[in-house]
């Protein structure tokens, strides 16, 4: 059977023959990633920011085109669909996108990306079956739909918009969604009902979900397995209970370790070097991306980058602290995940 | 001299919407100590922006600052001018508004951003001296000397945080409000910003208010929490105090909702949607909700009072209790 989604060795590189950048930028690091049509399966990718995941998205969603690899969409590369695989695949693979301030055309009432989404793909047949699909999306993602529609955008709170994105996701009910961020900004309790909306479409309506995040406690609640980037190649990867409670990358350990914890008697753990990791723009890389800031850095790491080391059957960690393990048997990821629980 | 950098009495924020008038912010009051860092929470859409607005005197139409006070230092801000507002705001009180990293000119570089504010306030430097005050701003919020250089696009999130951290700060302001600064950030990076923020606070001696809805971040940044629900401060008191003993029951719900990396499926919603503010249900706002509500609650709205020195929460079960108490 062909993979709803297939991604083969993706890597994207910013400002190569630009003459802006003086040295160009490898945002994406041959990921390799497969989503099926069946089971469905949810998938974290988690990643500090600037570590490629909004990239990865956007080359998913064809929206920016691989400077090598190729994203193939049932069997077809992204760059050849013709109308109807494409009107297909528009249909099929839906994103929330991080941004809620940007994808709004601001001159439009929030109904409209609602509507349009419903007359584009033929939702409804008459107008009150429309309004009545639209109303229980807004209401599955906790929004007050007598308050939400006739609205503008600006008018809305920043949770608020979010929202509405999410329910144009509920709304098409495509295979595969691409939640970039959907949950960032809004509180705790909501949080956990969108999760949760969320989750209920990937069981009852078999809808696969790429989950894009920075928040590993969301990517623990909503997901089986777990990608790590750092700064666009696979830090860790597999089974989520084990990355995210015994964590093996040193990146990843300092992740967890960064969380705030609500609880103000559990202070922050004590200031590790915080090195500016924000920098920009390096290629090029001798050996690991992490090896400046890691605390357990050896000769080694700064002389060639480590492969992914299988360290148990459903993870693999690319550091050399696991040179021991044997490494991965092949590049896509998807070999290493646990099968759907 | 008063203590209270800025006192907000009876704030009251309404938008004239088609469908009606909507309470944004409900006559809520509290005070900012010289220096002391203080954090708003709330529900997606329960006001905590339009408060910050309020405060700097950003609402738009149809938006309308309806009545209360905020005094800034016995500068009462309601009442000046629309033009001496103006210089207030970012010398006096400065605010990094939601998203406002996206909103950064997409053409222009961070210097050219940076210069843009100063001018906006008429401070006069001349080349040498705005091009050292911007390399030092960079060096505060812990950004390399070349970002100055930079298109936003070339910043990742949290550079562009910074940068908009940088800008609230050009003036030396007093007062800092931070709606969600670190919402799209990763945790090391919002670390980074918070200590960004904390050593700015302490290097300036300026108040913060810190907005935003992660209570683990609050946690770890403010010593005093105000939770805001549908237009109305709620619950206030210290941080540990809050969170060992929530008061209200909408606090003590967000606190079980939160999730956690030890058990799955620990976390819950709150079952039921947030009020409208269009109509405004009787009583206390949270009773639709509220799995303690009581006969009274459907009817008087209670009020934030005072429950033991430096907490007070809005909450019929409070008053019914502390009055129980002193009748025994
Ligand atoms: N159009 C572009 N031109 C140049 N560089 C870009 C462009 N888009 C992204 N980048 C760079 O690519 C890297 C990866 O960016 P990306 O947006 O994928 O990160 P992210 O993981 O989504 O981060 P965040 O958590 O901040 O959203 C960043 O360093 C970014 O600055
Ligand atoms: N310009 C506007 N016109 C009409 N209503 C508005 C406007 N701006 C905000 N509102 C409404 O006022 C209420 C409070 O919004 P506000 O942005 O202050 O919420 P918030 O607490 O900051 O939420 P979030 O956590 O989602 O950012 C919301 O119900 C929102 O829809
Ligand atoms: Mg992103
Ligand atoms: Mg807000």
């Amino acid at each position: 059977m062909t993979a709803l989604i297939e991604a083969r060795h993706l890597t994207k590189v910013f400002g190569e023959g630009f003459f802006r950048r003086s040295n160009p930028l490898v945002a994406l690091d041959d990921l390799s990633l497969t989503i099926e049509e069946a089971p469905p399966a949810i998938t974290t990718i988690v990643g500090e920011s600037g570590s490629g995941k909004t990239t990865f998205a956007r080359l998913i969603l064809g929206l920016t085109t691989p400077t090598h690899g190729q994203v193939c969409y049932r069997g077809v590369d992204l760059r050849q669909l013709d109308r109807n695989q494409r009107r297909q695949f528009l249909r099929e693979v839906q994103v929330i996108f991080q941004d809620p301030y940007e994808v709004y055309n601001p001159f439009y009432r929030v109904d409209h990306v609602l509507q349009e989404a419903i007359s584009n793909f033929g939702l409804a047949k008459t107008k009150a079956q429309g309004q009545n699909l639209i109303v229980e999306a807004l209401v599955s993602v906790g929004l007050r739909p007598e308050e939400t529609l006739g609205r503008y955008p600006h008018q809305l709170s920043g949770g608020q918009r979010q929202r509405v994105m999410v329910a144009r996701a509920l709304l098409l009910r495509p295979r595969l969604i691409i939640a970039d961020e959907p949950v960032s900004m809004i509180d705790a309790s909501l949080r956990a009902t969108v999760i949760d909306s969320l989750k209920a479409l990937n069981r009852q309506f078999g809808i696969s979900l790429i989950y894009i995040t920075h928040d590993l406690t969301t990517a623990y609640q909503m997901s089986e397995n777990i990608v790590v980037l750092y700064r666009g190649a696979v830090a860790e990867v597999g089974d989520v209970e084990w990355v995210v409670k015994k964590p093996e990358h040193p990146y990843t350990r300092l992740l967890i370790g960064s969380i705030p914890q609500p609880d103000p008697k559990h202070p922050w753990e004590r200031k590790e070097k915080l090195s500016d990791t924000t920098g920009n723009g390096r290629l090029e890389r001798q050996g690991c991306h992490f090896a400046d800031r890691c605390p357990n850095v050896m000769p080694m790491c700064r002389q060639k980058p480590p492969p992914l080391y299988q360290t148990a059957p459903h993870r693999a960690t690319a550091c050399y602290l696991y040179r021991d393990s044997p490494a991965a048997a092949s590049e896509k990821l998807n070999d290493v995940f646990a099968p759907p629980r | 001299m008063n203590s209270n950098i800025l006192q907000v009495r009876d704030l009251r924020v309404i938008y004239y919407t088609r469908q009606g008038a909507l309470r944004a912010v409900n006559d809520i009051s509290f005070d900012l100590q010289v220096g002391e860092r203080l954090g708003l929470v709330g529900e997606s859409g329960s006001g905590k922006s339009t408060t910050a607005q309020a405060l700097m005197r950003l609402i738009k139409p149809p938006g309308k600052i309806e009545s209360g006070q905020v005094l800034l230092n016995d500068l009462s801000l309601l009442g000046l001018s629309d033009e001496r507002m103006r210089q207030v705001r970012l010398a006096e009180i400065a605010l990094v508004s939601q998203g406002a990293m996206n909103s950064l000119n997409p053409v222009a570089r961070v210097r050219g951003q940076i210069e843009d504010a100063l001018r906006d306030h008429g401070v006069k430097l001349n080349r040498r001296e705005r091009a050292e005050w911007i390399g030092e701003l960079l060096q505060r919020v812990g950004l390399p000397q070349t970002a100055a250089d930079m298109y936003p696009h070339e910043l990742s999130g949290g550079m562009k945080q910074r940068v908009c951290i940088a800008i609230a700060i050009c003036l030396k302001p007093k007062v800092i409000i931070a709606d969600e600064p670190t919402s799209a950030l990763d945790v090391v990076v919002q670390r980074q910003v918070m200590e960004t923020l904390e050593t700015l606070r302490a290097e300036l001696g300026a108040s913060v208010i810190l907005i935003g809805h992660d209570m683990g971040l609050m946690a770890q940044t403010v010593a005093r929490v105000g939770v805001m629900y549908a237009g109305d401060l709620v619950e206030m008191g210290g941080v540990e105090d809050l969170f060992s003993e929530p008061l209200h029951p909408y606090t003590r719900l967000l606190m079980a909702s939160l999730p956690s990396l030890e058990q799955k499926e620990a976390a819950r919603g709150i079952p039921g949607l947030a009020p409208s503010l269009l109509n405004r249900p009787e009583g206390c706002p949270f009773h639709p909700r509220c799995p303690e509500a009581l006969d009274r609650c459907l009817v008087v709205e209670p009020k934030l009072q005072t429950v033991r020195p430096n907490r007070s929460v809005a909450c019929h079960l409070h008053g019914a209790l502390s009055a129980a108490r002193e009748a025994s």
